[in-house]
């Protein structure tokens, strides 16, 4: 089946990350297609580049950088969501003023059509939230 | 026609919370106002303390929002007309939907479950 996430809860503040990539590694391993994760609400969080969490604890960022590189998963990120909560691409920090980039690739910024889009295109959406 | 409706939308979304304390039912409403805006068709379901966002006379506070009141008053100007309350979730609160800002369906128990049932898509906030 094709499957994509919406994922809204911030990392290390709730369970909803830890649970969101454990699925979508459960899904990939039993053969379905996952064909995105859309980060929105606090989820936007799981793609500040400049996470550093301690090294005896799971890396979510690298974590879902990893997915996407090994299983060509998109990695979308809610631009209205992300830019007030400070995450912000290259583009996006130029176009601001900004002089630092927060959010790099394989995330991308996007809009909430493609989240819509996912849910009518996708035999399922699955959500983790707090 | 409470119990006996026919949703034929596109997409539910579900939203629980009020109007302040958390961004939940501003970031909902915007995803189904973007749908909207990309032609599907919405309905909106308040459940639980979301019913509190139909309350009138709400102003942008001194809270440092800028409230959902307004977002509720444009849902007509795109097309989003099927406006869903769960009846338990305004009788907790002792308000009925005659008190409410906009003309709602109130929804029993039974009638919520058909309501899931009969939507292909649902996002909860």
């Amino acid at each position: 089946m094709r499957y994509a996430i919406l994922l809204m809860g911030a990392p290390y503040s709730d369970q909803a990350s830890h649970s969101a990539l454990r699925f979508a590694h459960a899904l990939v391993a039993r053969g379905h297609c996952l064909e995105a994760v859309f980060f929105y609400h606090d989820g936007v969080h799981n793609a500040a580049r400049l996470a550093a969490p301690p090294q005896d604890e799971p890396h979510l960022v690298d974590a879902w950088a990893g997915l996407a590189n090994e299983h060509r998963v998109a990695l979308q990120v809610c631009i209205a969501a992300a830019l007030r909560r400070g995450l912000l691409d290259e583009r996006e920090a130029a176009r601001h003023g900004k002089d630092g980039v927060s959010v790099q690739a394989p995330f991308e910024l996007t809009g909430l059509g493609q989240l819509v889009d996912l849910g009518m295109r996708c035999d399922r959406l699955v959500t983790f939230g707090p | 026609m409470q119990d006996h409706h026919h949703y034929d939308s596109d997409l539910l979304v579900i939203l629980r919370h009020g109007p302040h304390g958390s961004s939940w039912l501003k970031e909902g409403l915007d995803a189904a106002l973007v749908a909207a805006a990309f032609g599907r068709r919405v309905s909106l379901l308040f459940m639980g303390e979301g019913v509190t966002a139909l309350m009138p006379c709400q102003k942008k506070g001194p809270l440092g929002q800028k409230g959902t009141a307004e977002t509720l008053e444009m849902l007509e100007m795109y097309d989003i007309d099927s406006l869903l309350v769960e009846e338990q979730g305004l009788s907790c609160l002792g308000l009925s939907s005659d008190d409410l800002m906009l003309e709602v369906t109130s929804l029993s128990p039974p009638a919520l479950a058909r309501v899931f049932a009969e939507h292909r898509l649902v996002l909860t906030f």
